[in-house]
């Protein structure tokens, strides 16, 4: 059973680099262990989210799409 | 100076805005990342950082040409490609309004929240005749290229733009 996002982050609608943007903030906002959830409509995001997980440390738990939406759900790491 | 992190570091030498937008995207990028990101603005790129309402104080003819001649601020830059006098840029800001993209002054605005240090570049505003009076006030500092090698050669990324 998919854990419960702590937070919720909808960046629908924005462009590069504003929803990475926002999740570098709002990932600040999740205790370390804690599970965000974005939700996006920009296609780079899914890739983009990839790489700043791994440049970041924090870990990728999801990332799926349906109706031109992309949901991903990440675990703080640090 | 943080010598456990990945760093950036940027030298802005045009004066465009397409360009001046992929400088900040990056810039913005690594500060979301958690790297300390410093941008060099050198030569034309020191136009992005003039302030609009200041005024440059006592200057000579050169000097005063000079500040005619430049663009004001983010505001005023030309495109790099298909400005036509100024109508390619107003069409590129309002496709990009209309699309919900980022202007090159929020962009500036977000660098500013996520902590990028804008440096400008002291033999620059000297022939240029720019003081630092009118340049805008999140400018860190007035430096020489000693600075830039010092922050680049502990980046991992440096770019010339």
């Amino acid at each position: 059973m998919p854990e419960e996002p702590t937070k919720v982050l909808d960046v629908k609608g924005l462009y590069c680099p504003m929803p990475i943007v926002k999740l570098s903030v709002a990932i600040k906002e999740v205790p370390i262990g804690g599970v965000i959830k974005v939700i996006a409509t920009e296609e780079a995001f899914p890739p983009d989210v990839e790489s700043w997980c791994r440049n970041t440390g924090n870990e990728l738990l999801s990332s799926t799409e349906s109706d031109g939406e992309f949901t991903v759900t990440i675990r703080r790491k640090k | 100076m943080d010598d456990e992190k990945k760093r950036v570091s940027i030298v802005v030498f045009s004066g465009e805005m397409d360009k001046l937008q992929a400088a900040f995207i990056i810039a913005v990028g690594g500060a979301s990342a958690g790297m300390p990101v410093d941008m060099f603005f050198t030569f034309w790129g020191l136009s992005a950082l003039r302030d609009a309402k200041a005024s440059g104080g006592q200057k000579n003819f050169m000097e005063k040409m000079f500040g005619r001649m430049l663009p004001k601020g983010p505001k005023a830059l030309p495109l790099s490609k298909m400005d036509m006098m100024g109508i390619g840029r107003k069409m590129m800001k309002n496709v990009m309004k209309k699309k919900g993209m980022t202007s090159l002054p929020e962009l500036m605005e977000v660098a500013h929240q996520l902590g990028v240090k804008l440096h400008a570049c002291e033999m620059s505003m000297k022939v240029l005749g720019f003081s630092r009076e009118e340049l805008a006030g999140t400018v860190e500092d007035v430096v020489g290229v000693a600075s830039y090698i010092e922050d680049a050669s502990k980046s991992n990324i440096t770019l010339f733009i």
